[in-house]
């Protein structure tokens, strides 16, 4: 593999699709560009949280708030979903039909609905319980951090209709292999993140 | 008729010049407790290896550009040159060595002037409780019971330690001829150490802006020979009214106070209940 | 039956909110002054839209500007909201001064609460609304060309950077007008800007217009450092661009990295004022020094995206104007992202009085002062780019020299304030307010006039008037150090920063001194507006198309004044540090290539200008709690988003006859100039093209 196939992290086009290859070059550079900007937002949501560990003022805290089951089951939804998504990715880049295609993006999609759906499920549980983020700065940290994250696989949801709509309508023209290139990255991204979350915040409501 | 016009703007110049001198004596440069002297020092430490590191720019810019400008036929011109080791090492290694003299200098003041460390006595320090409020001062004297608001008086020559919590937003207290400042915050507390060498009145000030009403937030720092200090409190326990939950509670409000008050006793864990705001909870 | 519908259409909006209608209430002072600038504003902006109605100027702005996707046209228009803002904030600071002066055991004209409002917004303007669209403007303008690129790598991303900016300058326009403004500084310390001590709309203005600003930036720095990495043209590799691309780069690295911080900051904020949690209140765990690491960790970062774009540009203009190549180039890469990396390790200095330990405190400390080293080097390195120079004082050249006197002593002061026990007596005193003065406007705003200076003959054809010029430089030289010499002695006797009124009457001369000063610095700033007037005037004697008014260097004066839409008809190669000089002097630097090709070049989209207002919207909607709006805005920026990303004709071709009919022009031009030596270079005879000596 010389130097040019392989110029930016993630899946490169370039032995089936050279000349968009050279045109992602700068495009999903700067999208990795903005993925690390994001990074740094959740960094310090996480550093506020770690502060905010012990502002419980006596009401609920991360043993007493947390679900372990229901958090896990999403953490497996979530990195399914980051699977059908690479899937999907490959196909499109050896050029498989657009069946298949939006096949394995679809799957992609109610893999994020659900999980958009487990964990809303979880916040009203929580909110039920009385661990509102009004009630301490240890919950105002999680209910940060955690829905923003929720806010993300949304955003990356909305995404995904579009570009189901786009790969009939535009076939795989440049710009939409280049936009499926990005909203690859930025579902690995969230899956990361997430990754994130359940060890930092999940799993230290085990500890007891 | 050209002096006239001088000599009387002189004339009239003359007291301005002098009494904007004075501003310095308010300040650092009026030192009057250890700690401030200490700063002081410290300040002219500093000042004068500074004088080294931005002399030479203050001298070689206008000299360069001056002997180099464009019609002076007399100085070389060599528009190529760009580089010389001998420069390099001069605009490098100079300051580096400057800044690890001054890293020392700084490790150790930093240190010795931190404002939690008590200053070494005989005495026992004098304990001070602070309390920021909107827009004024509440000095509570743990040991003597007593509270004062927007004036604060110690003994000539016994250390300070003040205490410091803040009853509404973050406020700062400074007192710049005796000590720098430290942040009061609620819910927390915050610690200075110091001490006054002379008897005199010193303005002490908040200097975070909290509101409408930061400006008129100063407070007199009265330094008084013991002997007097003594009959001070006496005459605050005689004198005064006590400082009750509802006189706090009155206290607290935002308020600008035109004189400062005395109060001849207080609650006995008021300090501790404003930092848990207890007082705030309960309401 | 009204109870429930206008609360519901116009949420917290009563007649009050007005400045015009609180003035006729009560009509102090205080109120009239408030009015009067709310009436500056409405006036300003009838009158701007009353001469583009009239001389029917709103198809070709819409077209040529406010849609344009040109980094250049962008580049423009981020300056002019530069010195549109840069106006309200100085005019801010003379009423303050003139407020203090007035204001020494008497009660002066202005009330606190409006002082209050006037810092604020002096010093949140002067940074997010000043500051950087002037640096992010130059940027614009300059980088591409000097990299040899045709645009930005994301033109349409670039527009809507400007537009969110100009949204939410729009907004700090309409906080004079509705409502009234934060009262907490630009730094909005809570727990001061809670709900619970101020539960106003002053802060919610703040939150909104810094954030969206923030994101802007964000974007934008997004923008140049992939341009800088990807688009620089064959043979340019990152050790020969110029220096200002790589002060560009390391700014644009700098505002990734560190406006996250600040939006992270104002975004907890606003979720405790808006949906009552306890980030930074004073109840329930909240803890404001969060806020503080939060801020400052962006804050410190904020002032090298201010400084380092005007170290770029004296970068260029000593090198330019002393005739000779840049001292030690190495060496000022090196102190440059020496420089950007110190940066994130200072933050704590700002805070020194909050109680952490000496440790602490102490290490950054000496971390702060570890930054004095490489800006010291870039200072020695300007001085010997003097050294066997010819130095000519043109009005840049007057701007880097001032600066590096200027500079030097608020590094002086600086390396004063990096000692906490001395920070600890000048902390939050007028020191410190003269300090970072001395800091930001040498090293922002000389920088940024300076670059003006430089780069105006190539960004519209003609050379700025060079009187005028010498005239307003004077006034910003000789007005700084009146008004912010006195404020080092107040400072050091302890006045208060954000004090609306003192009681020591020693303070009073110094006062009048700094007062004086403001109004010189008002000042030169008339005078800059009369140089351009003047200079408009008599543009046509000052004409300067052949491109290369002042013996450039580098790539961005190998082009045309202005330059084509498309910058470079065939991109250049380069194969040294100063391409274009050495090019004049081979022979070779204005070669006609053998042919042109067509170009394609970003068609003009309406994209930037709707997520402005929108934005604006969104925002306005958000702090009057009009939430209708503010639904309505957000949801109309996602459908605009989704709605571009179904366009496909988004690129127009410049065929190659018409880049050849632009080209043979500028060709012709050169062909029929009158080479201009340097002695000559600041008189009409200049039509830029220099004469090629050693």
């Amino acid at each position: 593999m010389s130097a040019g196939d392989m110029r930016h992290a993630g899946i490169n086009l370039g032995t089936t699709d050279q000349e968009t290859h050279d045109q992602a070059e700068p495009d999903i550079f700067g999208f990795w560009i903005f993925l690390m900007s994001d990074a740094v937002i959740f960094a310090l949501l996480f550093a506020v949280y770690g502060t905010m560990l012990g502002a419980t003022v006596g009401g609920p805290t991360a043993a007493s708030a947390y679900k372990i089951g229901p958090t896990f089951a999403e953490t497996v939804i979530l990195l399914t979903s980051s699977f059908t998504f690479g899937l999907g990715s490959i196909a499109m880049k050896h050029g498989a039909s657009n069946r298949v295609l939006l096949g394995w993006f679809a799957a992609t999609l109610a893999l994020g609905l659900a999980f958009l759906g487990l964990e809303l499920h979880d916040f009203a549980t929580m909110i039920g319980d009385g661990a509102v983020p009004t009630r301490s700065g240890f919950l105002s940290s999680f209910f940060a951090l955690v829905p923003l994250h929720g806010v993300h696989v949304l955003a990356g949801c909305l995404w995904l209709i579009v570009m189901m709509v786009q790969v009939p309508i535009f076939g795989r023209d440049a710009r939409v292999k280049i936009n499926l290139l990005r909203l690859g990255l930025f579902w690995h991204f969230l899956d990361i993140v997430w990754i994130a979350i359940f060890s930092v915040v999940y799993l230290q409501g085990l500890i007891r | 008729m050209k002096a006239i016009p001088w000599r009387r703007a002189i004339g009239c110049l003359a007291p301005v010049l002098l009494s904007g001198c004075d501003v310095l004596r308010l300040g650092v440069v009026g030192h009057a407790g250890p700690i401030a002297a200490s700063q002081w020092h410290l300040y002219l430490i500093v000042g004068a290896v500074l004088v080294f590191v931005a002399g030479p720019v203050l001298l070689l810019t206008p000299i360069m550009a001056w002997h180099y400008r464009l019609s002076n036929k007399n100085s070389a011109f060599k528009p190529n040159w760009d580089f010389s080791w001998w420069i390099e090492a001069l605009i490098w290694l100079p300051p580096v060595g400057i800044v690890i003299g001054l890293a020392i200098v700084l490790w150790t003041y930093t240190h010795t002037l931190d404002p939690y460390r008590a200053i070494p006595s005989a005495q026992p320090a004098l304990e001070i409780q602070a309390v920021a409020l909107d827009w004024k001062w509440l000095f509570i004297y743990p040991d003597a019971r007593i509270a004062t608001v927007n004036e604060l008086n110690i003994p000539v020559g016994r250390p300070v330690h003040i205490t410091l919590t803040s009853g509404t937003v973050m406020q700062s207290l400074m007192v710049p001829q005796l000590a720098g400042q430290i942040y009061a915050m609620a819910g927390m507390t915050t610690q200075l150490n110091f001490a006054a060498s002379r008897p005199g009145i010193f303005r002490g000030e908040n200097t975070q802006f909290n509101g409408a009403g930061f400006q008129n937030q100063k407070f007199a720092v009265v330094a008084r020979p013991t002997a007097d200090y003594r009959q001070w409190m006496d005459r605050v326990r005689a004198n005064g009214q006590p400082l009750d939950a509802a006189r706090y509670a009155r206290l607290a409000k935002r308020s600008v106070i035109a004189r400062p008050l005395f109060y001849a006793s207080t609650p006995p864990d008021l300090f501790s209940h404003i930092v848990a705001q207890i007082p705030e909870k309960r309401r | 039956m009204t109870d429930g519908i206008w609360p519901a259409l116009l949420g917290r909006f009563t007649w009050n909110a007005l400045a015009f209608v609180r003035a006729w209430q009560n009509p102090t002072v205080n109120e009239i002054i408030g009015a009067g600038a709310a009436m500056m504003v409405v006036l300003g902006a009838a009158s701007v839209i009353t001469l583009i109605t009239v001389t029917g100027k709103w198809g070709y702005l819409w077209r040529e500007w406010l849609t344009s996707l040109d980094h250049k046209k962008i580049g423009v228009m981020y300056v002019v909201l530069a010195f549109v803002m840069l106006a309200r904030a100085l005019a801010e600071a003379v009423l303050m001064r003139m407020q203090q002066a007035a204001a020494v055991n008497a009660p002066g004209f202005v009330e606190p609460d409006h002082f209050a409002q006037l810092f604020s917004t002096h010093g949140s303007i002067m940074i997010f609304f000043m500051a950087m669209p002037f640096l992010t403007g130059i940027i614009n303008y300059v980088t591409p060309l000097q990299i040899g690129a045709r645009d930005v790598a994301f033109p349409l991303l670039n527009s809507i950077s400007l537009w969110l900016t100009g949204g939410a300058a729009g907004l700090m326009m309409v906080s004079l007008v509705i409502g009234r403004f934060s009262t907490g500084g630009w730094t909005g310390y809570p727990p001061y800007t809670e709900l619970a001590f101020s539960p106003d709309v002053g802060p919610d203005y703040w939150i909104s217009a810094v954030t969206l600003g923030s994101i802007a930036s964000t974007l934008s720095g997004l923008n140049f450092a992939v341009t800088i990495y990807k688009l620089r043209c064959p043979g340019m590799t990152l050790m020969r661009m110029p220096l200002f691309c790589w002060t560009t780069l390391c700014t644009s690295i700098l505002m990734i990295f560190a406006m996250p911080p600040l939006t992270v900051a104002t975004a907890l904020l606003a979720l405790d004022r808006y949906l009552g949690f306890h980030f930074f209140t004073n109840d329930l765990g909240g803890n404001m020094m969060n806020y503080a690491n939060l801020f400052w960790l962006f804050g410190h970062p904020e002032v090298y995206i201010l400084i380092l774009p005007a170290f770029g540009a004296y970068s260029e203009v000593v090198s330019t104007f002393s005739s000779k190549e840049l001292y030690g180039y190495t060496s000022l890469v090196l102190a440059t992202m020496a420089i950007a990396v110190l940066s994130f390790t200072v933050w704590v200095h700002h805070f020194f009085a909050m109680g952490q330990s000496a440790n602490l405190n102490a290490v950054f400390g000496i971390a702060t002062m570890t930054i004095g080293v490489p800006t010291g080097v870039k200072i020695y390195d300007w001085i010997w780019t003097m050294f066997r120079g010819e130095v000519r004082f043109t009005v840049p050249m007057l701007y880097s020299l001032a600066f590096m006197m200027t500079f030097v002593l608020g590094g002086f002061t600086g390396i004063l304030l990096a000692f906490p026990p001395l920070d600890y007596l000048v902390h939050n005193t007028l020191f410190l307010v003269a300090h970072f003065h001395n800091m930001l406007i040498p090293g922002l705003l000389y920088g940024m006039l300076a670059a003006t200076h430089y780069w105006f003959p190539k960004a519209f054809g003609f050379r700025l008037n060079e009187k005028w010029g010498r005239i307003a430089f004077g006034c910003w030289v000789f007005g700084f150090y009146l008004a912010f010499m006195p404020l080092y002695v107040l400072g050091a006797g302890g006045a208060a920063r954000r004090s609306q009124a003192f009681f020591e009457p020693a303070f009073r001369p110094w006062l009048y001194v700094a007062g004086v000063g403001a109004l010189i610095l008002l000042a030169a700033l008339t005078a800059l507006f009369v140089q351009l007037w003047v200079s408009i005037r008599e543009r046509d004697a000052n004409r300067v198309f052949a491109g290369d008014p002042w013996d450039g260097r580098g790539l961005e004066w190998s082009t045309s004044a202005p330059p084509p839409e498309y910058n470079y008809a065939v991109i250049p190669v380069v194969d040294g540090r100063d391409p274009f000089y050495d090019g004049k002097r081979d022979g070779d630097g204005y070669a006609v290539p053998a042919g042109y090709e067509d170009i394609a070049v970003p068609r003009n989209s309406m994209v930037g200008p709707a997520t402005g207002i929108l934005g604006a919207g969104l925002a306005f909607g958000l702090v009057w709690y009009i939430w209708w709006l503010a639904v309505l805005c957000l949801a109309g920026i996602v459908a605009t988003v989704i709605a571009r990303s179904f366009i496909r004709d988004v690129e127009r071709i410049v065929p190659a006859a018409d880049v050849a009919r632009i080209e043979d022009r500028w060709h012709h031009a050169i062909a029929a100039a009158r080479p201009i030596s340097r002695h000559h270079e600041t008189t009409p005879a200049n039509q830029g093209l220099a004469e090629v000596t050693a």
